[in-house]
């Protein structure tokens, strides 16, 4: 309710703007609807919609899981962390569009290279979360898995990963909203659809109306990811903590 | 099977750089079927030997034969418990072979059938310790390794425990090793007392305890009691 509440403040806030600015600036909201819905019916919107989330979803399962995965790594062996220390560094202060650039270079304007750049981009803070969550791992369940002779992989799911759960989270989230930013960059730069590349279009055409219909669509989007998939797995995970009264 | 442990010292490094001795020179063994005690003061040292006997510390020196088939069931001095697992979960991934009957059988006698799927979360300190008991037993330990299990309970309760402790001893010949620094439950259930010195640890004295524990009445402990205070007197 409160959040409703909120959405229909922003419209409110957005079409008095509107009429003060005048629509070449900011278009109204019927404005907008009006080019969403034709984008719509042509099919261009879910095209791009489409093309942009399969690009999010690739580099974002990529970064994930290798980030994961090192980031274990190094919070477990010490020589792993003392070796990856440096090159986590570099990554992490590299700027996207550096990153960017180099693939398209190197790589050529392909999609291979633009989802590389978008992964290569989440993964050092992937790797820094979950190496940060292995630190913090219970050193005092591992003996109790280790004296009970629970077998590696039974452990690794039951005494291991559930403390590894919150810090998945805040790194599935925290990076979703990383990649969201890039891919738009990668694509205006590299790639002939998707929404990044409309949205430089209509920069280019200086269409204000088209340019918000794809943006606002984009963020719809992302919301609705966030609610539907990452919160319910958060509250998943952190179910068997009393809940406050 | 056989527990034989034979430690020849242990020492470790303090954040200053000095060393520290923790366990002096020392040598017992177990037989199946058997109940050790180790008495001591507080910081001398029984848990850093458990934990040797467990093979959790392998940085020590002297040898510790501990059957390798042997199944080792566990209570902590802290419950151990995973918060994010359910009590029957604790327990089954603990012990994953133990049938419906037995566990149902275990959670009557420590009284934890209301709680099968509470979170150890929601549970009392008593509560969680007798799941951690629960566990211990579910496994069928070959190797039992009691830590303190029955402090911070109240008595009648721990008298409860310590008699079902001294049951699942009787039912099936498993090596226990008891820590404790309650003389009460050390006579009511050891076998062999071992009393310990302050830091570095080793043995001052092993008594053994002839009579069966099925037969220790009051008059009997009290015997046992006014024979244990004789001989620290002569110790000192």
């Amino acid at each position: 309710m409160l959040r409703l509440l909120s959405f229909v403040l922003f419209l409110a806030i957005w079409w008095t703007a509107a009429l003060f600015v005048g629509g070449a600036k900011l278009p109204s909201p019927p404005a907008v609807l009006d080019v969403i819905i034709a984008e719509a019916s042509s099919g261009a919107l879910f095209l791009h919609l489409g093309a942009t989330l399969a690009r999010v979803a690739l580099a974002f399962v990529l970064a994930m899981s290798l980030g994961s995965a090192i980031g274990y790594l190094m919070g477990r062996v010490k020589l792993a962390d003392r070796l990856g220390d440096p090159w986590l560094i570099l990554l992490l202060n590299l700027p996207a569009l550096v990153v960017i650039v180099l693939a398209y270079i190197w790589a050529g304007l392909t999609e291979a290279a633009a989802i590389a750049a978008i992964a290569i981009n989440k993964l050092p803070t992937a790797v820094v979360t979950l190496r940060e969550g292995t630190r913090a791992l219970d050193r005092s369940l591992d003996e109790m898995a280790m004296v009970f002779a629970m077998p590696r992989w039974r452990a690794f799911r039951h005494v291991v990963l559930p403390q590894l759960a919150p810090y998945i989270a805040a790194s599935a989230r925290s990076g979703l909203s990383l990649v969201w930013k890039i891919v738009l960059v990668a694509e205006l730069l590299g790639r002939p659809n998707g929404v990044g590349f409309e949205i430089g279009v209509a920069f280019q055409l200086f269409d204000t109306p088209r340019l918000l219909a794809y943006s606002l669509t984009f963020a719809a989007v992302v919301l609705v990811i966030e609610t539907a998939l990452v919160q319910p797995f958060e509250a998943r995970a952190t179910r068997w903590r009393p809940r406050a009264a | 099977m056989r527990l034989e442990v034979g430690i020849t010292g242990k020492t470790f490094k303090s954040a200053a750089g000095g060393t520290h001795e923790v366990l002096a020179p020392m040598k017992f063994s177990l037989q199946s079927g058997e109940v050790g005690v180790l008495i001591g003061p507080s910081g001398c040292g029984k848990s850093t030997m458990l934990r040797i006997i467990l093979g959790l510390d392998r940085d020590f020196e002297g040898h510790v034969a501990r059957p390798p088939e042997a199944r080792i069931g566990m209570v902590f001095q802290e419950p151990r418990l995973l918060p994010w697992r359910s009590v029957e979960q604790n327990v089954r991934l603990a012990a994953p072979d133990v049938t419906d009957a037995k566990l149902s059988e275990l959670f009557k006698i420590l009284e934890l059938e209301a709680h099968r799927s509470h979170f150890p979360g929601e549970l009392s300190l008593g509560l969680a310790r007798r799941v951690a008991l629960a566990r211990a037993f579910a496994v069928e330990p070959d190797l039992l390794v009691l830590d303190e299990p029955l402090a911070s309970l109240d008595d009648a309760l721990a008298g409860r425990l310590r008699d079902e402790i001294a049951t699942l001893v009787a039912s099936r010949s498993v090596m226990t090793l008891l820590v404790t620094h309650s003389l009460d439950d050390a006579i009511r259930l050891g076998d062999r007392l071992f009393f310990l010195s302050p830091r570095p640890a080793h043995i001052v004295q092993a008594v053994p305890i002839s009579i069966p524990r099925a037969e220790r009445n009051e008059a009997e402990l009290a015997r046992i009691r006014a024979e244990l205070a004789a001989l620290q007197l002569e110790s000192k």
